[in-house]
């Protein structure tokens, strides 16, 4: 019985101890606080903070709203549920690099839908939303959300298979309407649910580095610089190893304030 | 014995409500309509992608006809996604066993024993997945320098265990928890060990918890591509994102290979996911979700 709580205990704590132990090397490496007066001054560093901001509240804003309304509607009853929801539900096993992959194709002037479009009279031929600055951020922003709005389906899927059904015949033998039967049971319900998968989704995509990094590079002229793609280029780029750990801890702390202030602000797991 | 155990403790399944009045029901269009455009923005990016793998060169035609497998065979030797694959392969299922072994026994451990710390233990699980996999690269990178293994499939596979544990103990204890410890009772007093018991009680009900966990650790490794960017640089160790990755990087040349290279990254996973699919969102209405 020891065996059996310790050693599971014991490889779990090993593996998280790693995990601890690499996630503030910034104590091995001394610089003082140069790196960070240098990181206060750097507009690029500000640049792609204020991307990030943008990046992370307009997809997580787009997706949970999609997500929600897919959701509900692959939860009703009708012919050929389980069909649409394996369809609706697939982009999210597919990767971002293969997102790009794919999306550069869509986007790209001689092979993707505009051509096709051109060809039947709508839009124009040289549509290139990724070499135009006026669209690649939008252009970047279907293509996540093609992968990531699978993601809130599923998980507010699984939660409002949690509720009880007898609620809502109470509620409609009580005369309540649709959208009443909503806003009263159905976003309570959901509420935790929601604020968690917003919190993780938020993070993620914070961090996301794969789709941004293959389909624009954090171009054109750093416009779509996410801050870990900023490390990434300082780091592996010019091997700046000290500057992108001073650059990695500023985003960890904003992260973690983050994460708290939304957690207390949306008074996560209080029971109305 | 498995036969004999209530089916009422395991988390509903996937189940149709009852067909409701005629007042309540929710219009044909209503759903139809939404849901048809949905699955266009869904389906025409995966089509494009097939209708350029499979057309022949020079075709501008939007049906796939006449199928070629040229371009299959061109990325399959010709640029290394033959390889490319088996690395994927291996490390998908590395880390889908080792990340499946140790949840369960921690998961099993996290669930059954009150021992100092563990609220504790929980909370920090939960904190991990706020620490981004970006911010891990450079620490990680000088540890497996240390360890001699960079360039090495078995530092993708450590990482990418690390990275889905903490999830994974979340929802594999919080299926654990849901089995009543009587079941387990009663095997021991029949006289089985722990194990034994273990074996034959728990781990039975556990199958869409092991389904969803392994299958999440399988699409992520499988689909990582930052990991595999940074910490293997030799050619024959890439896996299939970075061999897809550096198609791009090339991708005025042959469209038809990159189209071809994203089939061949993608199938496995969309077959994985859709064979899965139904057992996610069931362990997740089981698990995750309530934390």
């Amino acid at each position: 019985m020891l065996g059996f709580l310790v050693y599971p205990m014991a490889s779990v704590l090993y593996y998280s101890l790693q995990h601890y132990n690499v996630s503030k090397p910034w104590e091995d490496g001394f610089a003082g606080l140069a790196n960070f007066q240098a990181l206060l001054d750097d507009p690029l560093f500000w640049q792609s903070l204020g991307f990030s901001a943008k990046w992370v509240l307009v997809e997580v804003t787009l997706q949970l709203l999609f997500g929600l309304a897919l959701a509900l509607i692959v939860n009703e009853t009708f012919v050929g549920r389980g069909l649409s929801r394996a369809l609706v539900f697939s982009p999210w096993a597919v990767s971002g690099v293969l997102t790009t992959g794919i999306w550069i194709l869509l986007y790209n002037p001689t092979t993707g839908v505009f051509r096709y479009l051109a060809d039947l009279g709508i839009g124009s031929y040289d549509t290139a939303p990724l070499a135009d600055p006026n669209t690649v951020f939008t252009a970047a922003v279907v293509a996540e959300l093609w992968r990531g709005v699978p993601f809130f389906a599923i998980l507010l899927l699984a939660d409002l298979q949690t509720i009880n059904n007898d609620l809502y015949e109470a509620a409609a033998v009580d005369g309540a309407s649709r959208i009443r039967r909503f806003v009263h049971i159905t976003l309570p319900h959901l509420k935790d649910a929601i604020i968690l998968s917003t919190l993780l989704r938020a993070v993620w995509e914070f961090n996301n580095v794969d789709l941004l990094y293959t389909l624009t590079g954090g171009g054109p002229a750093h416009q779509t610089t996410t801050l870990p793609l900023y490390v990434a280029a300082k780091a592996v780029q010019s091997h700046d190893f000290g500057y992108g750990s001073a650059l990695t801890t500023v985003a960890f702390l904003i992260l973690t304030f983050f994460s708290i202030a939304y957690l207390r602000l949306s008074k996560f797991g209080a029971r109305t | 014995m498995t036969t004999t155990l209530p089916r009422a403790q395991l988390p509903a399944p996937v189940r149709t409500p009852p067909p409701r009045s005629r007042s309540q029901r929710v219009s044909r269009w209503q759903i139809y309509l939404p849901l048809g455009l949905y699955l266009l923005f869904t389906l025409v990016p995966f089509y494009w992608m097939l209708v350029f793998a499979f057309r022949p060169r020079g075709s501008d035609s939007l049906l796939p006809w006449p199928i070629t497998f040229d371009n299959f065979a061109t990325v399959w030797t010709g640029m290394g996604f033959g390889v490319f694959f088996q690395n994927s392969l291996l490390v998908g299922v590395a880390s889908l066993i080792s990340t499946t072994v140790i949840a369960l026994s921690g998961g099993y451990a996290l669930a059954r024993y009150a021992f100092r710390g563990r609220q504790l233990f929980l909370v920090a699980m939960l904190c991990t997945q706020f620490i981004p996999g970006a911010m891990m690269l450079i620490p990680l990178f000088e540890i497996f320098r240390t360890l001699g293994l960079v360039n090495s499939l078995w530092a993708l596979v450590i990482a990418e265990t690390v990275f889905q544990l903490p999830l994974s103990l979340i929802l594999i204890s919080g299926f654990i928890r849901n089995i009543p410890v009587e079941l387990e009772q009663a095997a021991w007093v029949d006289g089985c060990s722990r194990l034994r018991g273990f074996f034959a009680v728990v781990l039975p009900m556990l199958r869409p918890a092991l389904i969803a966990v392994g299958s999440f650790a399988f699409i992520h490794s499988w689909n990582n591509f930052l990991f595999a960017l940074m910490f293997v640089s030799e050619q024959e160790k890439f896996t299939l994102p970075v061999g897809l990755a550096f198609t791009i990087g090339e991708f005025s040349v042959d469209f038809g290979a990159l189209a071809a290279g994203g089939v061949v990254a993608a199938v496995p996973v969309v077959l994985v996911f859709a064979v899965i699919q139904r057992y996610l969102v069931q362990g997740m209405s089981a698990g995750a979700v309530k934390g």
